[in-house]
């Protein structure tokens, strides 16, 4: 074997071996939640108490004040569903407010087993599958733990509306590209709270550093037995739920 | 947002049944996205079935080796476009390419697609036609002399070790091609079967699927072709090349028959939390495109009528009508398939709670227009391909052939 041949065979060696390595790295983030190391740079989470909620949708309106959602009912970086769990076991979910709930249905109180409202968003996985699935990086995570989304990188091929478990995605229709919850990103890094989380009349949201041990989120979960949303699905969510019901989808 | 924006879309939630999540009123991959995999699987299926020839020594099926290559180009040529159109900023697509995420399964697309494009079928292509464009070249004048030098890369060896060496490289492109068409139509499933957020498409079979799905396509396609282009040509259809194509296919048929069917019992036997809702999937939203249209009529329908063809005596033209039907049916078969995945693992809620409605566009750019237009454009191309390198021996070629040797 020659020089120049031997030199081919390891260009292409190393080209296949790298590609596939790239699939299994992990991210510094999604680390630096597990091992609980709190870094120079908080880790952002954020906590909802469900028994706290009133379902006002003052967190719904604030959000779209603030982030230039499109004002029409089709498109939401959060929104709070109604949970009616009847006596014969049937479960009636609305999102109220929006299109596909444009009238509530009326439940007649004696056939009311529970009621519930759960405010949902984007619950900025530490392994989040929409990052992983952005053909070209537009969709990324911050070093705090926050998954953005670059406007002027996104090619617009929802991919990542796909991947994301929770619906938290759509399309937005003047700009094309992919959009979502920042956990106003914008006001967080100032050392504001998210909108949503200002506007909360009964404290049911609140937001902090997962890894801080003063923070509103880490008493939450000091104080309540927390679930997240399809945690078998291992995308670490990090909006943490306290009293979440068995039937929240 | 416009205001036939706001309509279409309250039009679509009025039609919600259940629960969806409040972003889930339209679907996000169209029409257009239904295009894409069946357009990469009948190239798949094209090379493979030109590959078999190569590779196995086919002597039956040595007729259509030529023009099922073109046609796998002819259709590769096409298959992005979709994908293009239906991008929000089809101008930033070259990022796919220069900035691409190695974790994400779409981002190979680029490198998959050049690959397959540049390092195999192309280059089968030209060491297949090497000698042929040089011969036409000789005998020709004016443009086409220089489309056919051109194509040859001014190439000019026509002696028996050059002609040895086309044949050797295209038999070591052919041994690298078939794994890769096998990358390129599985790694299109892969695309689909990695989503775990989608139970219907979660699968670890989906790859395979595709890729057993893609051989069928392409085979019928290359039968279809072979039967349509050789009447108007005035020549005889060669009845042991047709019955050994769709003898491949049968049996494609059945395997891939045989996956579909253990995806079905895995899922309906495993009955985990989403089995709910993929009835309600099944028995409300695909009940035409996927128990008529897939399995009815687009393989039980043509692996009887090809099991009518084995068993009875049936004579030629009789079994080429028959032949003919099946591979029609079987176009259709493969084109609900790739509706049903794509268009169908989109109509139910990722809450697992409720289902959302497609209402296709007539016009505009994701449109049925459009992907009609896509749809032909292929057999455009392969027209014009075959107009450049005609797949059969030609009076002229013959007659090149022997001044060339003697």
């Amino acid at each position: 074997m020659n020089r120049r041949l031997f030199l081919q065979r390891i260009v292409s060696l190393l080209l296949t071996l790298g590609l596939p390595v790239g699939l299994f790295t992990k991210k510094p983030a999604a680390a630096a939640v597990k091992n609980g190391k709190s870094g120079a740079k908080p880790f952002y989470g954020m906590g909802i108490d469900i028994d706290k909620c009133i379902g006002c949708a003052k967190c719904m309106e604030a959000c779209k004040a603030e982030n230039d959602v499109p004002k029409e009912p089709f498109f939401f970086r959060t929104w709070v569903e109604r949970y009616v769990i009847k006596h014969d076991g049937s479960v009636s979910i609305q999102s109220i407010g929006t299109a596909t709930n444009p009238s509530s249905e009326t439940v007649v109180e004696k056939d009311i087993l529970r009621s519930f409202f759960v405010p949902k968003l984007c619950n900025q996985c530490a392994n989040p599958p929409c990052v992983q699935v952005c053909p070209v990086g537009a969709t990324f995570q911050t070093e705090d733990g926050v998954v953005l989304v670059d406007d002027i990188r996104c090619i617009g091929c929802r991919y990542c509306i796909q991947a994301c478990p929770y619906g938290a995605r759509y399309l937005h229709p003047e700009k094309q590209t992919a959009d979502k919850c920042t956990f106003c990103y914008h006001r967080i890094s100032k050392g504001l709270l998210p909108a949503c989380v200002e506007v909360c009349p009964t404290q049911a949201r609140v937001f902090g550093d997962v890894n801080s041990v003063a923070s509103p989120l880490t008493r939450l979960k000091r104080m309540n037995k927390i679930h997240v949303l399809k945690p078998y699905l291992n995308t670490e969510p990090k909006v943490y739920y306290a009293n979440l019901d068995g039937e929240v989808k | 947002m416009t205001p036939e924006m706001v309509e279409r879309l309250s039009e679509l939630a009025r039609q919600v049944q259940g629960y969806i999540y409040p972003n889930e009123i339209e679907i996000h991959w169209s029409i257009l996205i239904v295009v894409y995999p069946y357009l990469t699987g009948l190239v798949a299926g094209a090379f493979i079935l030109a590959s078999l020839v190569k590779v196995f020594n086919l002597k039956e099926v040595q007729p259509t080796y030529r023009l099922s290559l073109l046609t796998a180009l002819a259709f590769l040529l096409i298959a992005p476009l979709p994908l293009l159109l239906h991008l929000g900023h089809p101008e930033r697509s070259y990022e796919v390419l220069i900035t691409p995420n190695p974790r994400s399964a779409m981002a190979m697309f680029g490198f998959v697609y050049a690959w397959y494009l540049m390092a195999v079928l192309l280059l089968e292509i030209w060491f297949t036609y090497r000698r042929d464009l040089i011969l036409y070249a000789r005998g020709e004048r004016g443009l086409m002399r220089w489309v056919h030098r051109v194509l040859a890369l001014f190439s000019n060896d026509v002696s028996p070790e050059a002609i040895a060496f086309d044949q050797k490289a295209v038999k070591v492109i052919t041994i690298i091609g078939i794994p890769s068409a096998f990358l390129l139509h599985g790694y299109v499933g892969f695309i689909f079967g990695s989503i775990k957020a989608n139970p219907w498409w979660s699968s670890v079979l989906m790859p395979i699927v595709f890729l057993f799905s893609a051989i069928v396509s392409g085979i019928a396609l290359v039968i279809l072709l072979y039967m349509v282009i050789l009447p108007f040509r005035g020549e005889p259809i060669d009845m042991k090349c047709l019955d050994k194509m769709a003898s491949f296919l049968f049996y494609a048929v059945i395997v891939d028959f045989s996956l579909e069917f253990l995806d079905f019992i895995h899922r309906l036997y495993e009955s985990e939390e989403s089995i709910k809702i993929i009835s309600q999937l099944v028995l409300n939203k695909l009940i035409i495109s996927l128990l008529v249209m897939q399995v009815l009529l687009g393989m039980i329908a043509p692996l009887a009528l090809m099991v009518a063809i084995k068993l009875l005596d049936l004579n030629h033209e009789l079994r080429k009508l028959l032949y003919f039907l099946s591979v029609l049916l079987i176009q259709l078969g493969i084109f609900s398939t790739r509706w049903n995945v794509v268009i169908g693992g989109q109509m139910f809620s990722k809450s697992l709670a409720g289902l959302t409605t497609y209402k296709m566009e007539l016009v505009g750019i994701e449109g049925l227009l459009t992907s009609i237009a896509l749809l032909i454009l292929p057999f455009l191309v392969l027209a014009v391909l075959l107009k450049i390198l005609p797949p059969w021996e030609t009076p002229e070629r013959v007659a090149l052939e022997s001044t060339a040797t003697g």
